[in-house]
């Protein structure tokens, strides 16, 4: 048992879905066959930015095999996106194709191989327009627009951020550097392609089973595209083959198999190829970043000023926050009293790109650690010195108003330059070392680099007041506990969370509880596996729903018992007062007689991310000190009571509670 | 144009009618039903779809299941016998080696391959071995970790044999 007193939280316990993946239990989107289902497939475009001018279908409709055929003429005239400032995506292209692999038309048949045969006899004239292909050709041909929308000709988004003025911190700097990077962008690359199953049903309702990150958000995009209410809407979230942050936004595919699925009546499947994920990979922006900072000769930094211009593909996606983020969490690191921050995000003829693992800082991190070390090289400084210098300081606030509480990041270095050898191999591979002879091209170097980065997103997709993660926990009759969560298990054990939080309060095992996640029409509202928040949000409703499902089994067994509520604990499958808990076995198991004991919790997002940090720490740490206080103690409240009852009529008490039938 | 195809998959005679050009990948999950193979890429690259012919691994995507008729096709499902898992499959689940779980059956039997002709294998050579299966999510220790406790175990119940 740990310091802390906790049954399950911290023990090294297998996750709850590591039996059924070990051998191949699992469903994954693509695992699902539903009886009479159809396949779809998409017709992606050829050009990288063309004018549709028109598009003809009749062949592959006469192709034995085929169901149906559909193009953006048959949805409603919506466009979508997943930020409500960015909504200029279209299930299906209708007058313009942005990139090569933007969807045009969908057909759906009997098998995969006819639906891609009758997807190559439909014909589309395009009308081929320059394409842009970097950010500088964006800037350079505002003429040629990709979008009617944005900060500017092919500019999505413009931001910029000053906290204080940077060029007198500059003057104060015994060395001013200017440097600029480029980082090229790069792909999630799950494991698994994206899929995704509907079925609409005869009573004009849908059910989509995809493998996404957000089913919440797919809900809402499917009844905006789809043009129906969102009460007639339902998302499961199968258990996702790696996300990474490619599965958050809504697709195309998913909006098309329900349509698919509404004009066969059948059930259709959409799986996406190798090749089709990178059309909608919305990976890791390139960026371009050009960067001046100041620095004193002891390595303090007096300023930084940060411009950075986002390659950000043919559509909006996450691209609006990605942009924020290469900036605001740059001073979060090392202290960086002044800070000046403008970013720009472009508009380009290919695949657009989005969210993925740290969400749109890593590119300036590399950025100003180059710098970093170019500048410690110049001052004739340690590297790794340098940066132990300039630690962010735990309880401070950034230039820009984040609010730092503790921060490790010194004793890590620390332990980084001791267990590494840190000095040795900088004396033997550092810039200044002599290597071996000119003559091989083979050189070895050595490094640091440090980063920081914020847990849980503060605020929601879209402007709303309600909690950000909903649990309901669920005691049934026969001593089974159900938790329903709109979380979604995509490999970082978001379901296993779920149920040792759950064990961990109410006193029963992990294996006691069945956890159904990610089911819109079953489980509440959870925003979606990104940003390191589920383990966050989810697990504080967690708490609170078994807090409360715990509380009125408490309240069941002591009257039961005719004990007070207060002197009961739950432990090792069983509610019981704890100054005898070694004597007696007062089962939960049918915690009431007459039906399901249910709680419901949430979490809700707290007025600024600080509080909620703090918040955690003090709620995860209080089943851990509420139940020792009941234990430990004797003498607090629980104790007169508990001191009343005679020890032969605990047990009659005892004997009668296992004893109902 | 369908033919009858018949295979033995996990010990058991299996048929199927399927075109002749169908991958192995797509009649084991399409037709015989068993989609604990999955598929990652279906061009060879990423080792997500392994099965095993004849004790061997195979990439199923690259394979037309004419070539392997009257072989021995071990996939994922056949691992547990008589109810009892597979050691290497109760070691990566007690270990965390399975996260998101998508590219587990392929390395389970890439692993299953090599602890045959090596039963006690170096870290080096699992990682040789396992150099074709392509994981995301775990950054493979656990996956190295997992392959040597299940060594070591089966090694330890040979020798009490």
């Amino acid at each position: 048992m740990s310091k802390n007193n906790f049954a399950v939280i911290g023990q090294p316990l297998p996750k709850i879905d590591a039996w059924a993946k070990v051998v191949g239990e699992t469903k994954y989107a693509d695992d699902l066959f539903l009886p009479r289902m159809a396949y779809g497939k998409l017709l992606r475009s050829a050009h990288a930015h063309a004018r549709i001018r028109s598009i003809d279908t009749t062949r592959a409709l006469a192709l034995p095999g085929v169901y149906a055929v559909v193009t953006g003429a048959d949805l409603p005239r919506v466009k979508f996106g997943i930020l409500p400032v960015s909504q200029d995506e279209e299930a299906l292209c209708n007058d313009k194709v942005r990139m090569v692999g933007d969807p045009i038309a969908a057909v759906a048949a009997v098998d995969e191989e006819t639906a891609e045969r009758a997807c190559r006899l439909i014909d589309v004239d395009y009308e081929p327009l320059p394409a842009l292909m970097s950010i500088f050709d964006s800037l350079a041909h505002p003429e040629v627009r990709i979008h009617d929308y944005g900060d500017g000709p092919n500019v999505h988004k413009n931001v910029a951020l000053q906290f204080g003025d940077v060029e007198s911190a500059f003057e104060r700097a015994d060395l001013v550097r200017e440097d600029v990077f480029f980082f090229e962008g790069n792909n999630h690359l799950p494991m698994e392609q994206h899929a995704a199953v509907a079925q609409w049903g005869s009573d004009g309702k849908v059910t989509l089973w995809s493998s996404t990150q957000t089913p919440h958000y797919v809900h809402r995009l499917l009844a905006k595209t789809l043009d129906i209410p969102a009460a007639h809407v339902r998302v499961v979230a199968t258990p996702v083959g790696g996300g990474f942050g490619g599965k958050t936004d809504p697709f195309a595919h998913e909006i098309v198999a329900c349509q698919l699925s509404k004009l066969t009546g059948r059930p259709v499947k959409i799986a996406l190829t190798r090749e089709e994920v990178f059309y909608t990979h919305r990976g890791r922006h390139p960026v371009l970043m050009w960067i001046k900072t100041g620095f004193t000769k002891q390595g303090d930094i007096t300023g930084c000023h940060l411009r950075t211009w986002l390659d950000g593909g043919a559509y909006g996606s996450y691209g609006v926050a990605s942009t924020f983020y290469t900036g605001v969490i740059n001073p979060v690191t090392y202290k960086i009293p002044v800070y000046k921050f403008e970013g720009a995000r472009i508009f380009t003829n290919k695949p657009p790109c989005g969210p993925k693992r740290g969400h749109g800082t890593p590119q300036p991190r590399f950025a100003l650690e180059c710098q970093i070390d170019k500048a410690a090289e110049q001052l004739g400084l340690d590297p790794a010195a340098l940066r132990r210098r300039i630690v962010a300081e735990p309880f401070t606030k950034t230039a820009n108003h984040l609010t730092v509480t503790t921060i490790g990041l010194g004793e890590c270095i620390d332990k980084v330059v001791e267990a590494s050898g840190w000095r040795d191999k900088r004396a033997r591979f550092g810039v200044t070392a002599k290597q071996p002879g000119p003559a091989s091209p083979r050189k070895r170097g050595v490094g640091i680099a440090c980063s920081a980065y914020l847990t849980g997103a503060g605020t929601a997709i879209y402007w709303n007041d309600m909690p950000h993660s909903g649990v309901i926990t669920r005691a049934d009759r026969s001593g089974g506990v159900a938790v329903l969560c709109g979380a979604t298990d995509i490999g970082q054990g978001s379901d296993s969370v779920l149920a040792y939080v759950t064990a961990e309060i109410l006193g029963i095992d992990p294996k006691d509880i069945h956890v159904h996640p990610a089911d819109t029409s079953l489980t509440p509202v959870d925003l979606g596996s990104y940003s390191s928040r589920v383990t966050l949000m989810c697990g504080m409703a967690a708490i609170q729903a078994a807090e409360r499902l715990r509380a009125a089994i408490f309240t069941a067994v002591a009257k039961k018992l005719e004990v007070r509520p207060a002197s009961l604990v739950a432990r090792d499958r069983s509610a019981r007062p704890c100054t005898v808990c070694w004597r007696s076995r007062a089962r939960t198991r049918r915690p009431s007689a007459r039906g399901n004991s249910r709680a419901a919790a949430s979490d809700r997002p707290p007025a600024t991310p600080t509080r909620r940090v703090s918040s955690i720490s003090a709620s995860t740490s209080k089943p851990g000190r509420s139940i020792s206080r009941r234990c430990g103690s004797p003498t607090t409240s629980a104790a007169p009571s508990t001191r009343s009852w005679s020890r032969g009529r605990w047990k009659a008490r005892s004997t009668w509670a296992s004893a109902r039938p | 144009m369908r033919v009858r195809i018949a295979l033995t998959v996990n010990d058991e005679a299996r048929e199927a009618l399927a075109p002749v050009h169908k991958t192995l990948l797509e009649v084991l999950r399409e037709d015989l039903g068993l989609t604990g193979t999955k598929h990652g890429c279906e061009l060879g690259e990423c080792g997500t779809c392994t099965v095993l012919v004849d004790g061997e691994p195979v990439l199923s995507c690259l394979v037309l299941p004419v070539e392997v008729e009257g072989r021995r096709i071990t996939t994922v499902e056949g691992m547990a016998q008589g109810g009892r898992l597979h050691p290497l499959q109760q070691a990566f689940a007690e270990l965390g080696a399975a996260q998101c779980g998508y590219c587990t059956p392929g390395i389970l039997l890439t692993a299953t391959a090599l602890l045959a002709e090596r039963p006690s294998p170096t870290r080096q050579e699992v990682k040789e071995a396992l150099a074709g299966n392509l994981c995301r999510c775990t950054g493979y220790t656990k996956i190295l970790d997992a392959v040597e406790l299940a060594a070591l175990r089966m090694g330890n119940r040979e020798s009490r044999a």
